[in-house]
C-alpha cells in the first residue's frame, strides 16, 4: 500500500519539558509562557510529585491566565506518569485543549526524575530535557535515553559554570557525541531573555507542526 | 479465552492510573495507623472487608450487564459516603474505561460511555467531569474482555488490597518480599470475598454488600486537603 497522507493537525503540538529535580523545568516553562503568550495560545500542565508547587508558581508570575494550568499528581513515580501510564496526564492535556481550543501549545512539565526517563509518543510530540551545569560536566556524557533522544538538549544555569567548575566545552562535545546533529542549548535562565533561543526553537516547531500535511516537510 | 485477559485487567500496570492511588495508605502511614507488617496486615484485612468487598459486589453486578447502568452508578454513590472518595472512584472509573476501550472495543463500554456523559467511540472525549464508578467500569471492562462476574470481583478485590500494600512498600520501605508473602497469606480469604461478592450479581442491586469503613472515608477526606501528598488518593 502507499503511505498514506497523514492527516492535518487538528490539535495543538504537545512539548514534554523533562529533567532531573531542580535543572530548571518551570523556570524555563515560566520563561516561554512569559515570551511567548503574546503569538501562541498556550496551555500547561505540571507533574508535580508533592502538593502543586510548579503549578503555584507558574500562577504567582502571572504568566499565564489561572484556567490555562492543570496539576497532576503522579504518585511515587513521576517516571510511570509520563511514560508507563500516562492516563492522568492525557486526561488533562485533551481537557485543556476541549475546553480552551483552539491552543496552538502544550507544554507538560514532568515531575523531576532520572537521566532515564522519557516521555511516551503517546502523550507528547516533542521533548525537551533540560540539565543543569551544577550536576557536572560530565552529565551528558553518561547519556541515557533522555540525554540521547530528546529532541532538544537545554543545558541550564550557565552563569554557575565558574563556580561548579563545569566546562561548557566538554558538555558540548559530549553530547554532540551523544546526540549528533540534534538540537542543543545553553541557556542561563537568570537572565531576562535568557530562553530566547529556546523560544525560537518552541515557534518553529509549531509552525512545522500546524502547516497542513500537502506542504509538511 | 477469559484468564489471560483477567490477568492483563487485574495487573499493576495495567494503564488506567492506579499508581498514582494509595486506597488510603498515605494517611494510614501519616498518622501512624500503619507503620509496620503487622499494622498493614490488619490495614489490609479491614480494607478487603469493606471497600474490597463493595467493590466486588458492584464489579460482579455490572459484568452481568444486566442491570442499568444509572442504578449501578446509584448503588455505587449509596457506598462511598466521602465526596473526595467518590471523585477518586470517577476519575479511576473514567481512566480505567478509556483503557479498557481500547483494548476490548464494542458496545458494552461505548453504552457505559454513554451512560455516563462520555462520547461514542472514536469521537473526541467531551470535558471529563463525570465518569463511572471505579467498580462498574471494572465490572464492564470485565465483560468487555469476556469475564465471567466471578473474574470482575476478583479483579475488584485484588485491586482493592494489592494497591495499598504496594503503597506501603514504598512509602515504608517495608520488605517488597514480606509483603507479597502477606498477600499470599491473604489469598484465600480474598478468594472468599470474590465468591461472595459475586454470588449476588444476578439479584436486587439494593442487596449487594454494603459495609462501611468509617475510617477509610475519614482517611480520604483528610488526604484531600494534606499538604506534601505523593500519592493521589
Ligand atoms: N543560577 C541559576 N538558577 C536558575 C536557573 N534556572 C533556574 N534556576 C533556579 O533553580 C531553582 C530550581 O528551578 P526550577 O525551575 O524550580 O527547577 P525544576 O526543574 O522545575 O525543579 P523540580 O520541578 O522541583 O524538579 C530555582 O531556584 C530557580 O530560580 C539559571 O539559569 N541559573
Ligand atoms: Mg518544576
Amino acid at each position: 500500500m502507499p503511505p498514506e497522507t497523514p492527516p492535518d493537525r487538528l490539535r495543538p503540538l504537545r512539548v514534554g519539558v523533562g529533567g532531573p529535580v531542580g535543572s530548571g523545568k518551570t523556570a524555563l516553562v515560566a520563561a516561554l509562557c512569559r515570551m511567548l503568550a503574546e503569538r501562541l495560545h498556550i496551555g500547561v500542565v505540571t507533574n508535580d510529585i508533592y502538593t502543586t508547587e510548579d503549578a503555584d508558581f507558574l500562577r504567582s508570575q502571572g504568566v499565564l491566565d489561572d484556567n490555562r494550568i492543570r496539576a497532576v499528581q503522579t504518585g511515587c513515580c513521576p517516571h510511570t506518569a509520563i511514560r508507563d501510564d500516562i492516563s492522568e496526564n492525557l486526561e488533562a492535556v485533551e481537557e485543556l485543549e476541549t475546553r480552551l481550543a483552539p491552543l496552538d501549545l502544550v507544554l507538560l512539565e514532568s515531575g523531576g526524575d532520572n537521566l532515564t526517563a522519557t516521555f511516551s509518543q503517546g502523550l507528547v510530540d516533542r521533548q525537551i530535557f533540560v540539565l543543569d551545569v551544577s550536576g557536572g560536566d560530565k552529565v551528558p556524557r553518561k547519556g541515557g535515553p533522555s540525554v540521547t533522544s530528546a529532541d532538544l538538549l537545554v543545558i541550564n544555569k550557565i552563569d554557575l559554570a565558574p563556580m561548579v567548575g563545569a566546562d561548557l566545552e566538554v558538555m558540548r562535545r559530549d553530547s554532540v557525541a551523544r546526540r549528533g546533529d540534534r538540537a542543543m542549548i545553553f541557556s542561563s535562565l537568570r537572565k531576562t531573555d535568557g530562553a530566547g533561543e529556546i523560544a525560537e526553537w518552541i515557534l518553529s516547531e509549531v509552525a512545522q507542526w500546524a502547516k497542513p500535511s500537502s506542504v509538511r516537510g | 479465552m477469559g484468564s489471560m485477559n483477567l490477568l492483563l485487567l487485574a495487573d499493576g500496570r495495567f494503564p488506567a492510573g492506579g499508581h498514582a492511588h494509595s486506597g488510603g495508605m498515605e494517611t494510614a502511614v501519616a498518622t501512624g495507623g500503619v507503620s509496620d507488617l503487622a499494622s498493614l496486615h490488619a490495614f489490609l484485612i479491614g480494607r478487603l472487608a469493606t471497600a474490597g468487598l463493595a467493590a466486588a459486589g458492584l464489579a460482579a453486578a455490572a459484568c452481568t450487564t444486566k442491570h442499568p447502568w444509572d442504578a449501578l452508578d446509584a448503588e455505587s454513590d449509596a457506598r462511598i459516603p466521602s465526596p473526595a472518595l467518590r471523585e477518586v472512584s470517577r476519575r479511576q472509573g473514567r481512566l480505567l474505561l478509556r483503557a479498557a476501550r481500547a483494548l476490548w472495543p464494542g458496545s458494552v463500554l461505548d453504552d457505559l460511555g454513554a451512560a455516563c456523559g462520555g462520547t461514542p467511540a472514536g469521537a473526541r472525549p467531551s470535558v471529563h467531569l463525570v465518569g463511572p464508578h471505579h467498580p462498574v467500569a471494572m465490572g464492564a471492562a470485565a465483560a468487555a474482555a469476556g469475564l465471567e462476574p466471578l473474574d470482575a470481583a476478583r479483579a475488584a478485590v485484588f485491586n482493592a488490597v494489592t494497591g495499598p500494600a504496594s503503597a506501603a512498600v514504598r512509602l515504608l520501605g517495608l520488605d517488597p518480599l514480606a509483603v507479597h508473602r502477606l498477600l499470599a497469606e491473604m489469598a484465600p480469604d480474598m478468594d472468599d470475598s470474590a465468591h461472595c461478592a459475586a454470588a449476588g450479581s444476578g439479584g436486587p442491586l439494593d442487596a449487594l454488600p454494603c459495609p462501611g469503613s468509617i475510617l477509610l472515608d475519614l482517611y480520604a477526606q483528610r488526604h484531600a486537603l494534606a499538604e506534601g501528598r505523593l500519592f493521589a488518593s
